[in-house]
C-alpha cells in the first residue's frame, strides 16, 4: 500500500455478512456429508472431518481475511477500491470519469444495513466498479459526494 | 434534401422466419408427441402435417408483407417509419428528441450480421422507436448521423454527400488498385488453407479426384507428359509440391479476393465532422469518425509484412457498442502515411527520446516456468505411455511458449511521456498501443499470488472502445504510473473529453 492516503475500512457488519452467506452455503454442504456419513457404514468421519475443516475456513477465515484486504479511500477526488485475498486488484476512478452511480442493496444487504456502491465508467475494461459492504447512510453520503464533485466539474 | 424511403435490411426476414420456426415447430413438435402417444399414429399425423405446415406458411407471408410495409425515412429534420399491412401508422421522430441511438444485437441476428437500431427519446421502454433489422453498417451510420445533427454539425445528408463531394475534404490516406492487391498478397490466410484442405479431405468422393492419393497426381502428370513416366521418385515430389502449391494460390487467391471486396478504393478524409473512410467493391461502407471521440490509436504489422515495411493504424473511438469501437484508419500502408494521420487525431508517434522499458525479467521466467511445469510432464507422459511421435506436440509447444516469452522479453516494452502512454507487445503481429493520458477512464493494479510474491504487477486502464494493459511491470513503477495517468485524468471531466476542441477550458 502506498503511505500517503490510509484506506477506510469497510463497515464491520460486512464480516457478519459474508459468515452468514458462507454458512448458508456450509449448511448445505453440511447436510451432503451428514448423508453421506450415514451412508458409509461405521461413524468412521472420513467425510465429516474434511468438511469441517472446510467450513471452518469458508465461515471463519476466509471473511476474516477478504473484509481485511479490502479498503477504500475517497481522497483527492479518486474513489479508490483495494479488493482480493489471492488476486489483489487496486482499481482508482477519478470522480471526473464517473458516468452513473448505484447504490443496491440486496435482502441480506438490507437486513444489516448495508448497501453497496457501483460507479459506472465509459471503459470497456472496468466499466463498473463496485464497492461492497458500505453503511447504507456512507454509501449515500458517498454517492452525494461524487455527484456534487461531477457537477461542479461539468459547470 | 429529401432522401427516399428504405426498408430494413432484406435478412431481417430469415431472422424472423428462423425465431418464428423455433417458436411454432418447438410446441407443435411437443404437443404432437404427447398426443401421438396415445393411439393412431398414422390417421392423426396425416391430419397434423397439412395443418403445420399451413401455418407456418401463412406465417412466413405474413412475416414477408409485413417487412414489404415497414420502410423508414432518414429527412433532414427528423426520422420517420411507416408500417402496417392493413391498418398503417406513421412515426415521426425529431432529431432533438433523440436521446441516443442504441443498437442491440441478439444471438439469431448476430449471426446474421444484423442489429436492432433504437431511437432512445427518453419516452421509455416500449414507446420508443426501434428498427429491426438493418445491418451493422447502416446501423452505425444511422447512429452517426444522429450523434451529428445532434452536435449541431450542418452537414449534407450521407447520400446526398456522395453524389456532390465537397471540396474542402482533405483526403488523408487512398489506396489503389496496386495497393490494395499487394495487401491482398499479404492476407494470404493460413486458416482458410486449413479449412479447404479439411473440406477437401471431407468431401473428396465429391471431386472428380483424390487430392491426397499421390499415386494419381503421379498418373495424372504422367498421362499428358510421357517424359515424367519413368521417373517413379521425382514425379512423386512432383505431386507433392502441385498439392501443396495448388493450397497455396487458393490461400492466396482467398486473400486476394477477400481484401479486394473489403478495402476496394479506400480512402480516408478529413472533413469538418471528422475522419471519413469509405470503401469496399459491391458493399461500399462509409463511415465517419469524429476526431474528438478518438480515444486511443493502435498500429499493428505482421510476421512477413514488417520486413517490407508495411503498417496498419486503427483508432480506438467512443462507441459504447459491440463491434463499432474498433476502425480501421490505414489498414496498409507506410510509416509516414501512418504518421501523417496519427497527427490529424492529435496523437502523436512516441518520439525517439521516449524511455522505453521492459517488462521484469521475473514476470517472463515465471511464466515461462509455469508452462514448462505443465507442459514438461505432459511430453513426459505422452513419450513413455502415448503412441508413436504425439510427445511432438506438446514438446513443441513447450519449445514455442519458451521462444515466446524470450521474443516477448527482449522486444515487449512501454514508455511513458507528458501527454501519452505506450505499449509495445505481440509476437507474430507486434502492435503498438498509444493512448492520451487524459483520455484514460480508470486505472487498476491488479496482482496475482505469483505476481505478489515476486514482485511485478499488471498495470490495466479502463479505456472507452478498448483495453490498453501493461503487464509485468515493478509494483512501484506501476503506482508512479496510475498516479501520473491520475493526475493528468483529473485535470479534465469526461464531459470536456467530448466537446471539440479544447479539452481545458473553465
Amino acid at each position: 500500500m502506498d503511505a500517503t492516503h490510509e484506506l477506510t475500512q469497510l463497515d464491520p457488519r460486512y464480516k457478519t455478512m459474508m459468515r452468514v452467506v458462507a454458512a448458508i452455503f456450509a449448511a448445505v454442504l453440511l447436510i451432503a456429508a451428514t448423508i453421506a456419513e450415514i451412508a458409509i457404514p461405521g461413524w468412521t468421519g472420513v467425510v465429516w472431518v474434511p468438511v469441517a475443516i472446510v467450513i471452518a475456513y469458508l465461515v471463519i477465515y476466509l471473511p476474516m481475511r477478504r473484509y481485511a484486504t479490502r479498503g477504500y479511500s475517497l481522497a483527492e477526488e479518486r474513489l479508490r477500491v483495494v479488493r482480493g485475498v489471492l488476486f489483489h486488484s487496486d482499481t482508482v476512478v477519478p470522480f471526473g470519469r464517473v458516468q452513473h452511480i448505484d447504490v443496491d442493496q440486496g435482502p441480506l444487504e438490507r437486513g444489516f444495513g448495508l448497501a453497496t456502491l457501483t460507479v459506472h465508467t465509459a471503459g470497456s475494461h472496468n466499466a463498473s466498479v463496485s464497492l461492497p459492504g458500505l453503511a447504507h447512510e456512507d454509501a449515500l453520503a458517498m454517492r452525494e459526494d461524487i455527484r456534487a464533485a461531477i457537477r461542479r466539474d461539468t459547470q | 434534401m429529401q432522401s427516399e424511403a428504405k426498408r430494413t435490411d432484406p435478412r431481417s426476414f430469415a431472422v424472423r422466419a428462423v425465431t418464428m420456426l423455433f417458436q411454432l415447430v418447438i410446441p407443435i413438435g411437443v404437443a404432437s408427441a404427447t398426443i401421438l402417444d396415445d393411439g393412431d399414429l398414422g390417421d392423426l399425423a396425416a391430419y397434423f402435417l397439412p395443418l403445420v405446415v399451413l401455418i407456418i406458411l401463412i406465417n412466413i407471408v405474413l412475416a414477408y408483407l409485413q417487412w414489404t410495409k415497414l420502410t423508414y425515412t432518414v429527412g433532414p429534420a427528423d426520422i420517420r417509419v411507416e408500417s402496417g399491412v392493413l391498418s398503417r401508422s406513421a412515426r415521426s421522430v425529431p432529431y432533438e428528441r433523440i436521446q441516443d441511438v442504441s443498437l442491440e444485437q441478439k444471438l439469431l441476428p448476430r449471426l446474421f450480421g444484423l442489429m436492432e437500431v433504437k431511437f432512445e427519446t427518453g419516452a421509455g421502454g416500449k414507446d420508443d422507436l426501434s428498427l429491426t433489422y438493418l445491418s451493422e453498417a447502416e446501423g452505425e451510420r444511422l447512429r452517426e448521423l444522429v450523434r451529428n445533427r445532434r452536435e449541431g454539425v450542418q452537414i449534407d445528408d450521407v447520400e446526398g454527400a456522395e453524389r456532390g463531394e465537397p471540396a474542402a475534404a482533405d483526403t488523408l490516406f487512398a489506396m489503389g488498385p496496386k495497393r490494395v492487391l499487394t495487401f491482398g498478397l499479404f492476407e494470404f490466410s493460413l486458416a482458410v488453407v486449413a479449412v479447404i484442405g479439411g473440406l477437401a479431405q471431407q468431401f473428396e468422393s465429391f471431386l472428380p479426384f483424390d487430392l491426397w492419393d499421390i499415386d494419381e497426381w503421379e498418373q495424372r502428370l504422367a498421362g499428358p507428359g510421357q517424359w515424367l513416366a519413368g521417373a517413379g521418385p521425382l514425379a512423386q515430389a512432383a505431386g507433392i509440391v502441385i498439392a501443396i502449391a495448388s493450397l497455396a494460390v487458393l490461400g492466396v487467391a482467398t486473400g486476394l479476393v477477400r481484401t479486394a471486396l473489403r478495402e476496394w478504393d479506400f480512402r480516408l478524409e478529413r472533413t469538418p465532422k471528422g475522419l471519413r473512410r469509405r470503401r469496399g467493391l459491391l458493399t461500399r461502407t462509409d463511415l465517419v469518425m469524429p476526431l474528438h471521440r478518438v480515444q486511443a490509436l493502435r498500429l499493428n504489422t505482421g510476421f512477413i509484412r514488417r520486413h517490407f515495411g508495411w503498417h496498419s493504424l486503427k483508432i480506438i473511438s467512443l462507441a459504447s457498442d459491440s463491434g463499432g469501437a474498433n476502425h480501421d484508419a490505414v489498414p496498409f500502408g507506410r510509416m509516414e502515411e501512418i504518421e501523417h494521420v496519427a497527427g490529424v487525431t492529435e496523437f502523436a508517434l512516441p518520439s525517439t527520446e521516449a524511455r522505453w522499458e521492459r517488462a521484469m525479467g521475473r514476470y517472463r521466467t515465471d511464466k515461462a516456468l509455469l508452462a514448462t511445469a505443465v507442459l514438461l510432464p505432459t511430453t513426459i507422459l505422452v513419450a513413455i505411455f502415448g503412441s508413436g511421435w504425439f510427445w511432438m506436440l506438446p514438446a513443441l509447444g513447450l519449445a514455442f511458449t519458451l521462444a515466446e516469452q524470450w521474443w516477448r522479453w527482449k522486444f515487449d516494452m512501454r514508455a511513458l511521456d507528458q501527454k501519452q502512454i505506450y505499449s509495445r507487445h505481440g509476437w507474430f503481429s507486434p502492435s503498438l498501443a498509444i493512448a492520451s493520458r487524459t483520455k484514460l477512464q480508470s486505472a487498476e493494479i491488479a496482482q496475482g499470488p505469483i505476481a505478489r510474491w515476486r514482485g511485478y504487477a499488471s498495470l490495466h486502464f479502463g479505456l472507452a472502445g478498448g483495453r490498453f494493459r501493461i503487464h509485468g511491470m515493478p509494483v512501484e513503477a506501476a503506482r508512479q504510473w496510475r498516479d501520473a495517468v491520475c493526475d493528468s485524468m483529473a485535470m479534465t471531466d469526461f464531459s470536456n473529453l467530448l466537446e471539440e476542441v479544447s479539452p481545458v477550458s473553465d
